[in-house]
């Protein structure tokens, strides 16, 4: 027993290095799960006299989807935040516009579909920088009460959609 | 035509270009030659002081984007959006200290490349030490156990044999 005590511990750690390997390094856990959204005031895309704030949302869930027309990510995961917001199943989703040009947006916008209720338009990144944004897309998921419940770093797709939103919002109870 | 040709070919015409430009270089650089005062390099930041206290700083600092380079020799965007968030900061009076429960805030722990000492981080700080000491415990006890070696026991009658088998040896 006891010569095989230090194959033992070799592959304990061996254990934890392959654990290692295989996170996901962007996936930066977000202090802000559990804790009130952080507000903000920008005008909207499409309509810059109109401001959008999160305060508009309180009293349902939604989704904050930081999203840019430069992304190439971000057209990845388009497709089925189109097919979320047409069938109504899913909460409604704003599509924060992190540092690039309303215009841009717009025009890609217009030409693509629109999936967003609201796109407020950040374009000093400020505010992507106050909700701890390191890269698009990001999703979160608030809750009735204006608290972040969920964030997500990367497009979503079909899996993701089905494995971490779909539970997490029927424990919200959407 | 040989290599050798060639490239004293280049060499005078790159002297024929060149010569001009050397000989005019210090007319037109020299100030007291141009009529309008000459263009003084500004400086890239406002406050000097802040601008230190930032690049110390930020070197404390991870960049979320490329996650094992520092904030302050980042070239990502982000990065330079973070350090003018931290320079606005400081410029309004915050401390250090303040900037950093301002980021720690938003994007947690992970931006400090000296992660702060608590119970989720106890064995990442002691882990190291716990180890040497560890091996320095098994260091010890084999060092012990030599000291300690007994040869095994004879007894006459096996001394006897022995010298029985020697004998037999012709």
């Amino acid at each position: 027993m006891k010569r095989w005590l230090p194959l033992v511990f070799f592959m304990v750690l061996v254990g934890f290095f392959a654990k290692g390997l295989f996170l996901n390094p962007r996936e930066v856990p977000s202090p802000f799960i559990g804790k009130a959204a952080p507000t903000f005031s920008l005008p909207v895309v499409g309509n810059a006299q109109t401001a959008f704030s999160p305060a508009d949302m309180k009293g349902q869930i939604w989704m904050l989807n930081v999203w840019a027309p430069w992304c190439v990510s971000c057209k990845v995961e388009h497709k089925l935040l189109m097919a979320l917001a047409e069938s109504r199943t899913a909460p409604p989703i704003v599509g924060l516009n992190w540092k690039d040009k309303t215009r841009e947006a717009q025009a890609l916008l217009a030409r693509t579909g629109n999936p967003y209720v609201a796109v407020p338009d950040d374009l000093s990144g400020r505010v992507g920088i106050d909700w701890g944004v390191t890269g698009t897309p990001e999703t979160y998921v608030i809750d009735r009460a204006g608290i972040v419940r969920l964030k997500h770093v990367g497009p979503i797709d079909m899996d993701i959609w089905l494995n971490k939103f779909v539970p997490k919002l029927k424990e919200l109870g959407a | 035509m040989t290599p050798r040709l060639i490239r004293q070919g280049l060499l005078t015409v790159f002297l024929a270009l060149s010569l001009p430009a050397l000989a005019n270089e210090p007319v037109t650089a020299s100030p007291a030659a141009s009529p309008t005062a000459p263009p003084t390099a500004q400086p890239l930041f406002a406050d000097v002081a802040i601008e230190t206290r930032l690049t110390h700083l930020s070197r404390e600092l991870r960049c979320v984007v490329c996650q094992n380079e520092a904030l302050v020799d980042s070239p990502a965007e982000l990065a330079g959006d973070m350090r003018q968030e931290i320079r606005d900061l400081m410029t309004a009076g915050k401390t250090d200290q303040e900037v950093l429960s301002f980021l720690t805030s938003r994007y947690g722990d992970f931006v400090l490349f000296r992660p702060p000492f608590k119970p989720v981080t106890y064995l990442l700080w002691v882990g190291p030490v716990a180890f040497l000491g560890f091996g320095v415990l098994i260091w010890f006890m084999a060092l012990r156990a030599r000291r300690t070696f007994q040869s095994a026991p004879v007894n006459s009658a096996q001394l006897a044999a022995a010298a029985r088998l020697l004998e037999e040896k012709t």
